[in-house]
């Protein structure tokens, strides 16, 4: 299987722009980016894309082996990357996609320029002294919720999606796929995500690296976030003025000047 | 009137804010979750009111979602109530605005029954997703004990043999083949068809394999036959059966072959000087008690192939033509002096191009050629 086929890639903007990659975490698609990539799309080369199972990208491409540790995922990152012919990316991961962008600078660093990490976590379950903000059978209980949820989601409503990314907010045609994922990868990414542990990864991390958070964020606690900071070598902190998890959502315009000041885009 | 609707409506109602802080909430949902007024309004928020994992779920999907499509349907969640308890219930969520402030508007119907029928049939699938990983398991090992593991190594004689199981592959199939010996230079290759498929066609096939192991001891390939039959019979099978015999000597430093047949399609033997079906017709095994079978000897050199195929490969189907014998030797003509390996390779993916995938029926095909021995020191 080709990289390039494993993920559903939008590329847009300025074709010969520095490239930013935006990546959506664990339960929703590239949609989730809408409110924000195409505020780069003047000056640079703007990539979306579906983790594989998610969005339009197809399940074909997954492959239990290698996606169960958030590393295969890193894979698949930087795969995308080389088959675009990416070079000094800025890499924006949301959520889970924080760690794997993470792990993706890890694996190759010379590929990529600069990391924004929106709402990451280090670990979600807590561990000792460290406060992940969930406990074990927190999860196995959100696993057990996706087999509820899921069970309503029939597959006759399979994905119907048509991406357009010139109108900010979801279409009719959007509606019945988003959030709307394969169901077994769901649930194998959901495990993959909130079972992982990357805090010893975190000092591996060399690239400059912007951690956004947000206020009263229960997936990733305010000392979460701080965690992550502090073991990052190269990192720069921003607390958000936004509740919950998805800024990207709820608080585009402090996103976007966050990340702004960060990578020196001036408007 | 609306007043009262609201408050004791035949769901949980409830409004938000944009951030999910609790503005409003009827008295229906105060009740089934046990809680004062006082406890949420203003004070908690929605994902206050979930399992842990729930607000997981809150965040990645129903927040998400909200947030840009202006609803959610039917996303089920487990409220924690005041006594600790669980309520299953499905929402229903969209946005408004009041005043100048996004709200969102929820509409909470209790699911207890719903979530224990859900869970019952998860059970199931997860019980058939089982059964039928068991079946296709048991499915594989019963249909590999009716073909040998691998093929013997024949002193002088180069065999290869193919079979293709009909459709997903998961039920047994009737096709089978063999090869044994029965002393030195002295060998037997066997394929068959038994009428049907699954459980009771592979008992059929087992004991048709053995018998022809047993009788062709004493017998000649007709003879052989003949026995099993009257075993068919005896047994009240209830299946009918077609066979071919290869009964391979090597005399006078040459391989002799005698071919019988069994109601089964004639085998093909190519050679140097041409190509074509050969032995003669036989009864149909398991049928009748007057059979009719006929021992025709071949002398084969180097440049002999003898093909025995079953109907998978001459029936397989497109648009009411049949493959046909003529293909078959066809392209044993063509490909004939190649490893016979490749030669059956590229048979049984002509037919199962020409039928089409699934292919509906099983595919078993063997081949035998004469090689140069070494002479032993």
């Amino acid at each position: 299987m080709e990289p390039n086929d494993r993920n559903e890639a939008n590329v847009s903007g300025n074709p010969v722009g520095r490239p930013i990659v935006f990546a959506h975490g664990f339960g929703c698609d590239s949609n989730m980016w809408r409110f924000v990539a195409p505020r780069y799309e003047d000056e640079f080369k703007v990539v979306t894309f579906d983790h594989v199972g998610h969005g339009r990208s197809g399940s074909s491409g997954f492959d239990v082996a290698r996606h169960s540790s958030l590393d295969g995922y890193a894979m698949d990152v930087v795969e995308l990357c080389q088959a675009l012919e990416l070079t000094d990316v800025i890499f924006v991961g949301h959520s889970v996609s924080a760690m794997i962008g993470a792990l993706a600078t890890v694996r190759e660093p010379a590929l990529f320029d600069k990391l924004v990490m929106v709402g990451p976590s280090a670990r979600y379950i807590d561990a000792g002294d460290y406060r992940g903000g969930f406990t074990e059978s927190d999860i196995i209980e959100m696993l057990d919720s996706l087999d509820s949820n899921y069970l309503g989601w029939s597959s006759a409503m399979a994905p119907v999606i048509v991406g357009n990314p010139d109108r900010p907010h979801l279409g009719e045609e959007l509606t019945a796929s988003f959030c709307r994922t394969d169901p077994t990868i769901a649930k194998h990414f959901a495990r993959v995500t909130f079972m992982s542990d990357n805090r010893d990864d975190l000092p591996e991390v060399k690239v400059p690296t912007l951690v956004l958070q947000c206020k009263n964020d229960v997936i990733a606690p305010v000392e979460v976030g701080e965690y992550v900071r502090d073991r990052l070598p190269n990192a720069t902190y921003e607390l958000l003025d936004a509740t919950g998890h998805c800024p990207n959502l709820s608080a585009p315009d402090a996103t976007v000047a966050a990340i702004d000041a960060f990578i020196g885009v001036s408007r | 009137m609306p007043q009262r609707h609201y408050e004791h409506a035949a769901c949980g109602l409830l409004t938000t804010d944009a951030d999910g802080r609790i503005l409003a909430v009827n008295q229906t949902l105060l009740t089934w979750m046990g809680h004062e007024r006082t406890d949420l309004v203003g004070r908690r928020t929605f994902s206050d009111l979930l399992t842990g994992g729930g607000r997981i779920y809150h965040e990645t999907h129903y927040a998400p979602m909200v947030a840009m499509q202006g609803f959610a349907r039917e996303l089920a969640f487990d409220l924690v109530c005041a006594d600790e308890s669980r309520l299953p219930v499905l929402v229903n969520a969209r946005t408004d605005v009041h005043g100048d402030e996004p709200v969102v508007h929820m509409a909470i119907f209790d699911a207890t029954e719903r979530r224990m029928y859900e869970r019952e049939l998860l059970a199931a699938k997860e019980n058939a997703e089982y059964a039928e990983a068991h079946a296709q398991l048991l499915a594989r090992t019963l249909q590999q004990s009716l073909l040998p593991n691998r093929l013997p190594s024949v002193p002088g004689l180069e065999i290869a043999s193919r079979y293709l199981p009909a459709g997903t592959g998961h039920e047994i199939g009737g096709d089978f083949y063999d090869v044994f010996q029965i002393g030195a230079g002295d060998w037997v290759v066997a394929l068959g068809d038994v009428q049907g498929k699954g459980v009771d066609a592979a008992v059929v096939t087992t004991l048709v394999r053995h018998s022809i192991r047993a009788a062709s001891v004493e017998h000649e390939p007709s003879g052989a036959l003949r026995i099993v039959n009257e075993v068919l019979l005896h047994a009240d099978a209830k299946r009918f059966c077609t066979v071919v015999l290869f009964r391979c000597r090597v005399t006078d430093g040459r391989w002799r072959v005698t071919v019988s047949c069994a109601g089964h399609p004639l085998p093909v033997l190519g050679t140097s000087g041409g190509v074509g079906a050969v032995g003669r017709p036989g009864t149909l095994l398991g049928v009748l008690p007057d059979v009719m079978f006929h021992d025709v000897d071949l002398l084969l050199d180097e440049s002999s192939v003898l093909v025995a195929y079953t109907d998978g490969v001459s029936e397989a189907r497109r648009d009411g033509e049949m493959f046909g014998p003529e293909r078959i030797v066809d392209l044993v003509g063509r490909v004939g002096d190649q490893p016979l390996d490749a030669v059956l390779g590229q048979l049984v993916d002509a037919a199962a191009e020409f039928g089409g995938t699934p292919n509906q029926d099983d595919i078993a095909v063997i081949a035998i050629r004469p090689v140069v021995v070494e002479p032993t020191p």
